[in-house]
């Protein structure tokens, strides 16, 4: 499969990561490659095999229903660009 | 041509874990903004979610009540978009492998048949922050205690045909996780949310039509008249020559109406991946049982056994279920009424139910409780209160004046079965109205009517109404 450089600049906007745009005949080459391995194994047998979520070989652990955490906001927002009573102020988003 | 609508919903219910999904913060509601949001939530650098072990108990729950299968083995995945209230850039969700799938809910329609709407899957994920959009100095302020809240995201078939359908499963729904005690249910507090997918077809086609996707539906009263409104918008969009386009329009309550949500098309590409930092989960057979065990008795199971037990006709019973604190507060008034449980099935249905309504209350803040309710009942079959001045004893008790029997009391209500006292106000009442005993004795059987009206409100409505009948039938006899 063939990206062009319409789906890699989609690609970007979806992420948010601004890219060079002389970099993108190079995105568009490793992301293809990288499709075209992700083919390859696609043509492979995989009836009998357990998708892998996960490479380790373990179960998810369970944590008991306590609450552990304090309230520590004063320190979580002495580093965010704006805060008002208590909220995280941002950039207008309206829908 | 006729239309059929097609629809099905997304329920989001809010699981009553005391901390959040993966974290160990706190989930109550209404605490100062940002207090409820620890570095976990906050998707911080350097940290890992640990899954709550009570939020997989409460969607197993879920799963059973719903002749759903429980998943051996099921897998989080994060969903890719950017929102502010979203500190991460993705929220953990379950996508392929969800933990709950296939399971089904029956509803009870209109014309009191039963219809069995399927429930394709049940997944775990974390609710995001809040956005308010109020003033502040052009930008919008966030709140995220509620990220990282357990969410239990219920997605039905596309099995309903119509809004009242819709309501119904919903409410069925919202009673089964109250009895199962997973989810508080207050949709006000946003615990209880609703999307729904709504297209309509040609009757007799098999294909569905476009759909577009409602969401803010945060009452049933609004999801009914949405849906409503939304099929037909969609009939006289197509009847007038139009098409559909597959979007999503939000329910603005206010003008009634759904209009569409400003959302660019690449926004339902969320490039779903299993989440690294999380390892699947696995649920073994003897957990399932353990969990089947804790179950209470569930909606339909105790309306049959009401209707049983109670010997109540099959929509009573259905009503007196509807919820657990409903359920829980009839069999208590049936344990202190002596046992009437067709009577306290009356008053409950009727009375009590009418009072709530006018007051607009729910059952669990009724100003009469149960108990007291069941002493009234129990005054009215010993005769001791007619079912008439019962009424007036209630409203006392509504009104704070104490349980039956000192209403009673203070009110002088108890009921004349004194048959000298009855008997001299039947004599008074024959001796004041010749001209009807004349028409009575003619043969107009009607009149007696009148006769036992006139003792009735000479007594003030306390002579017991059989012996007043009986009285004056000897005496106009002659």
């Amino acid at each position: 499969m063939t990206l062009d450089r319409n789906d890699v600049e989609s690609i970007a906007h979806l992420a948010r990561i601004a890219i060079d745009e002389a970099d993108i005949p190079d995105y568009a080459r490793d992301l293809s490659n990288i499709l075209d391995l992700v083919d390859e194994m696609a043509r492979e047998d995989t009836a009998d095999v357990l998708p892998l979520a996960h490479p380790l070989d373990a179960v998810q652990r369970l944590r008991p229903d306590i609450v552990t955490e304090e309230d520590r906001r004063a320190l979580f927002q002495a580093g965010a660009p704006a805060v008002e009573n208590g909220l995280y102020l941002v950039p207008k988003v309206i829908e | 041509m006729e239309w059929e609508p097609v629809i099905g919903l997304e329920i989001h219910a809010q699981l009553k874990t005391r901390s959040k999904i993966f974290s160990g913060t706190s989930t109550a509601f209404g605490a100062a903004p940002n207090t409820q949001a620890s570095a976990v939530d906050l998707g911080l650098p350097g940290v890992l979610p640990v899954l709550n072990a009570e939020a997989v108990r409460m969607a197993t729950m879920l799963g059973i009540a719903i002749d759903a299968e429980v998943a051996g083995r099921s897998v989080f995945a994060r969903k890719n978009y950017f929102y502010p209230d979203l500190p991460k850039g993705y929220q953990i969700s379950q996508y392929e492998l969800p933990i709950v799938a296939r399971g089904h809910l029956d509803i009870t329609l209109g014309d009191g048949t039963t219809k069995r709407v399927g429930v394709t899957r049940a997944h775990l994920e974390e609710d995001a922050g809040k956005s308010l959009h109020e003033d502040f100095h052009g930008m919008t302020g966030i709140d995220l205690n509620r990220a990282g809240t357990p969410l239990l995201e219920i997605v039905s078939e596309p099995d309903l045909r119509s809004a009242a359908e819709a309501v119904a499963y919903m409410k069925r729904l919202h009673a089964l996780v109250r009895y199962l005690g997973i989810c508080d249910g207050n949709m006000q507090e946003g615990s209880f949310r609703c999307d729904a997918n709504v297209s309509v077809r040609p009757r007799g086609r098999e294909a569905f039509g476009t759909r577009a996707e409602i969401k803010n539906l945060n009452s049933f009263r609004f999801i009914e008249r949405a849906i409503n409104h939304e099929i037909e918008r969609q009939i006289d969009l197509i009847e007038g020559g139009g098409t559909m386009i597959q979007e999503t329009r939000l329910y603005d309550p206010e003008r009634d109406e759904t209009r569409p949500m400003r959302t660019k098309e690449e926004a339902n590409d969320y490039r779903y991946f299993p989440d690294p930092d999380l390892l699947p989960v696995e649920i073994d057979r003897a957990f399932i049982e353990e969990v089947r065990a804790t179950l209470p008795e569930l909606p339909d199971a105790k309306a049959a056994r009401f209707e049983s037990a109670y010997a109540l006709a099959a929509a009573e019973a259905a009503v007196l279920t509807g919820s657990r604190e409903l359920a829980d507060y009839y069999e208590t008034a049936v344990e202190h009424s002596g046992g009437q449980a067709k009577l306290c099935a009356n008053w409950v249905t009727g009375e009590l139910a009418a009072a709530l309504n006018r007051s607009e209350r729910n059952i669990d803040d009724c100003p009469v409780g149960p108990r007291a309710l069941g002493g009234l009942v129990a005054r009215i079959h010993d005769g001791t209160i007619s079912g008439k001045i019962a009424k007036q004893v209630f409203e006392a008790m509504w009104a704070g004046e104490g349980d039956a029997d000192a209403v009673i009391e203070s009110r002088g209500l108890r009921q004349v079965t004194d048959s000298g006292a009855i008997e001299g106000m039947v004599d008074e009442v024959i001796a004041a109205n010749p001209e009807q005993v004349e028409q009575f004795r003619a043969g107009r059987d009607k009149v007696l009517g009148f006769f036992v009206g006139q003792v009735m409100k000479a007594s003030g409505g306390k002579a017991n109404p059989k012996q007043v009948n009986e009285l004056l039938r000897k005496k106009l006899a002659g």
